[in-house]
């Protein structure tokens, strides 16, 4: 299957080739069949990709190593599921996915807007084909997934990287991907309706569902990196301002943006000129996210330029931020407003602050992120720009984004009178007062960020609660319905309102858990020998004993040494037992000998982890290894002499048994070992926050049930009255 | 095997890709299209209706306010509803009649 999936691959840059030229053909011409071919030409890229895609998926699972793809990240013994999402976890693999979903999200909405935005889709079409088409270029000409493995076939691939495989890892490379290519497809439809001089809504109302969609799994991708950064990378934290995370928020915070002007957009013809751009800019991000982590820039601005991709990436970049500035600067009479601000008491008003806020955000993670890149380009020494420089910006920002987020649903479009805020905003602000009390009360007047933090969470909730306490009596008098029954009646009619409210609360409860585990953690590094203890934020932590493992897969083969601990935590009033291990990999080095190769390669932490709603307790250990370098050694030596007269069975027969005494000895005499012990307030609110986020984007995501379109005989006025309360 | 599925997918892609230009479809609507857009506007155009009544219900608006507000909501959805009824009978009259 390699010579198919590599003709897949060239078929699908000829599909897209064609369908380019078809579509502007078409479009230029009016020819509705050569729009419709270029139409057909991504659902072709989208059979093609899969085709790829399935191709390279199978070679993976029945581990193929015919592929080098496969040989160089899997192995027979990689658990079935990391086979299946190592695909991925190579840049070959991922570019693949990239060109996968791209295809799959532009025939999606191809389809669905085939009979409308005539004389926007086709250019439309021809920018997503653009884009499949740098990506399937790359593929066929620089970093192909379906190169021969050269030489003799191994029996054995070097395996998946150890630190991917956690689950949230494996899904966390699609939810971005779907992310990514999901702001393509407001971004066409953008360049398309640019082109096509047709700038009112119907596009925006269009690709909504797709901006929220991509909105939502980039969000998804983005917890779930912090999630395995806290449970996998040993050092204790979610979020570590790294050029990969802020690659990702970048455009996950202009697209929030975004999906916040656009109401203004459409309930009042205004911002189209900052609407446009602003999707623009996060079309750009996106691609700018795959370019950071594809192209080699992070490792340093001279492994960009021996990268294979850097150059493409940033030629394709170029080509996008220039059009997109030439477009918008061409198009400025059909972008002006069809009104003005009527007040700045008014939900606009909040709603472009709110932007304001988001795109200084973006600003000043960008420039952090690219600042070190930019110095060592310039001067040939790398600068270092750490969180405490990301922590001076963001966080004064985000609290103002907090508050604002409590505003926007208290106030009205267009004009807020006096008598609306007091009415709206006095509840609320009783809401935000208990939290101060409740806050000063548990301690937290000694951080003044966090402080606030919490009472703007607190605002929030109490703005959140009263538009569902208010919206469920309204929906009781209009319809009669008993309280549990309005209430759902009330979200389901009005999914994007709601949803979108409860994404604020979700973020409001997020923040609160931020604010407390960054700022209230108690953090200690301790050496500690069996039956030692330290105390760490209220709790007593034992080293109980050693762990110690050698652990084979299930065809026998040897695949890792754990060392470990066994811990107690009392505290609380009660003691509970956790277990924390470092799994040592073996490196595929052809210089290094038999048993020092399994400390010599990846190594992955398992973090011992109590987690509660008011705190979690979490314990990572670093075992010394040191001293059993002289064994090691000894072990190495041993097999290097006895090499030419073991048959392989034997030999590996042996290693296990001199793998197995190692561990024993470390078991039976364990050194000191090194421990990390954190107790962090509150971080199970930043999980449960983010899943309230995206319930409630998933509310505002789903689609509603269409509305009566048969026409009745009646005054159009009656027939207003009566359509418009059916749910749309 | 390999230049078999090859064979099966270049020749699917073709066909498939080429079918508009091979069947030219006359008539085909500009005139569904624009029916597809003034749905989409109207249905926006409702929910904004039922937004501003949600806003006057839940305190955010005043009843003046509404009004007026609904007052030119419900004009512009009237006339969405008139340039739809005339795609479907462009020589009839404006009597609301299906």
């Amino acid at each position: 299957m390699l010579v198919a999936g590599k003709a897949c691959l060239i078929l699908a840059l000829a599909v897209c080739l064609y369908g380019i030229g078809a579509s502007l053909y078409g479009a230029r011409t009016r020819r509705r069949e050569w729009v419709a071919s270029g139409r057909r030409a991504v659902y072709a890229l989208a059979g093609t990709a899969a085709v790829a895609f399935v191709a390279l998926e199978a070679a993976f699972l029945r581990s193929d190593f015919s592929f080098a793809l496969v040989t160089s990240h899997s192995s027979t013994t990689t658990p079935a599921f990391y086979r299946a999402t190592a695909v991925w976890s190579s840049q070959e693999g991922s570019l693949l996915l990239w060109l996968l979903l791209l295809s799959l999200w532009s025939s999606l909405i191809l389809f669905v807007t085939r009979r409308r935005l005539r004389e926007i889709a086709p250019y439309a079409t021809a920018v997503l084909l653009g884009l499949g088409a740098f990506f399937a270029a790359m593929l066929v000409f620089l970093e192909s997934p379906f190169d021969r493995t050269v030489g003799p076939l191994p029996a054995e691939g070097a395996g998946l990287n150890p630190l991917l495989r956690h689950p949230s890892m494996m899904i966390h490379p699609p939810m971005l991907y779907s992310g990514y290519t999901l702001f393509a497809v407001p971004f066409a439809f953008a360049v398309g309706a640019l082109v096509a001089r047709r700038l009112n809504a119907d596009w925006i109302r269009s690709t909504r569902p797709f901006t929220l969609g991509a909105w939502f799994f980039l969000g998804a991708g983005i917890v779930l990196g912090a999630r395995w950064s806290y449970s996998e990378l040993g050092w204790g934290g979610y979020w570590a301002w790294d050029p990969v995370e802020n690659a990702s928020l970048m455009p996950w915070l202009t697209g929030t943006a975004f999906l916040h002007s656009v109401m203004i957009q459409e309930k009042r013809g205004m911002l189209k000129t900052w609407n446009v751009s602003l999707v623009l800019a996060t079309g750009v991000l996106a691609v700018l996210g795959t370019f950071l982590v594809r192209s080699g820039i992070l490792d340093s601005i001279h492994a960009f330029g021996a990268s294979t991709l850097g150059v493409p990436f940033l030629v394709l970049i170029v080509a996008m931020i220039s059009g997109s500035i030439w477009l918008v600067s061409s198009r400025a009479a059909e972008l002006r407003s069809d009104h003005r601000l009527d007040s700045l008491l008014s939900r606009e008003a909040v709603f472009l602050l709110n932007n304001l806020v988001l795109v200084l955000l973006c600003v000043a993670i960008w420039w952090g992120t690219f600042f070190p890149l930019i110095a060592e380009a310039v001067t040939g020494r790398r600068a270092s720009i750490g969180p405490p420089w990301f922590d001076r910006f963001t966080v004064p920002l985000t609290l103002v984004l907090v508050l604002l987020s409590g505003i926007g649903p208290l106030i009205a479009w267009r004009r807020a009178t006096a008598a609306n805020l007091r009415r709206n905003f006095s509840r609320p602000l009783a809401a935000a007062l208990a939290a101060l009390a409740i806050a000063l009360v548990a301690g937290a007047g000694s951080q003044p960020d966090a402080l606030i933090m919490f009472v703007l969470a607190g605002f929030v909730l109490g703005a959140v609660g009263q538009e569902l306490v208010r919206g469920t009596r309204a929906r009781r008098v209009m319809a009669r319905e008993p309280v549990p029954l309005a209430l759902v009646s009330l979200v389901r009619r009005n999914r994007r309102r709601y949803g979108g409210y409860l994404v604020h609360a979700g973020m409001a409860v997020l923040f609160v858990g931020i604010a407390a585990s960054s700022s209230f953690a108690d953090e200690r590094d301790v050496e500690l020998v069996p039956g030692q203890a330290a105390r760490v934020g209220g709790y007593e932590i034992e080293y109980v004993r050693p762990t110690a493992d050698l652990v084979a897969a299930s065809n026998g083969r040897l695949e890792r040494i754990d060392f470990g601990a066994e811990v107690r935590v009392t505290g609380d009033g009660r003691s509970r037992t956790l277990v924390t291990e470092r799994s040592f990999f073996p490196s595929a080095g052809p210089m290094l000998g038999p048993v020092s190769r399994f400390f010599e390669g990846e190594a992955t932490s398992e973090v011992g982890l109590d987690a509660g709603l008011r705190r979690d307790v979490w314990v990572s250990v670093a075992p010394d290894t040191r001293r059993l370098e002289p064994r090691v050694e000894e072990g190495d030596e041993v097999f290097a002499a006895a090499e030419d007269d073991l048959a392989p069975a034997e030999r590996d027969a042996l290693l296990a048994e001199a793998l197995r005494g190692l561990v024993r000895s470390y078991a039976d005499d364990p050194p000191p070992a090194t421990f990390r012990l954190l107790v962090s307030p509150m971080v199970t609110w930043i999980w449960v926050g983010a899943l309230i986020v995206f319930l409630g984007g998933l509310i505002a995501l789903w689609p509603s049930p269409r509305a009566v379109s048969r026409r009745v005989t009646a005054a159009y006025a009656a027939r207003v009255g009566r359509e418009a309360r059916a749910p749309v | 095997m390999d230049y078999l599925v090859i064979l099966v997918v270049l020749a699917l892609v073709v066909l498939f890709v080429s079918a508009p230009l091979r069947r030219r479809r006359a008539g085909e609507a500009a005139e569904s299209a624009a029916r597809a857009d003034l749905e989409a506007a109207r249905d926006a155009k409702y929910r904004e209706i039922r937004d501003a009544e949600l806003d006057y219900r839940t305190g955010k608006l005043s009843e003046v306010d509404w009004r007026a507000l609904d007052r030119g909501l419900r004009a512009e959805a009237v006339a969405i509803l008139r340039r739809l009824d005339d795609l479907e009978s462009p020589t009839s009259g404006r009597d609301g009649r299906s």
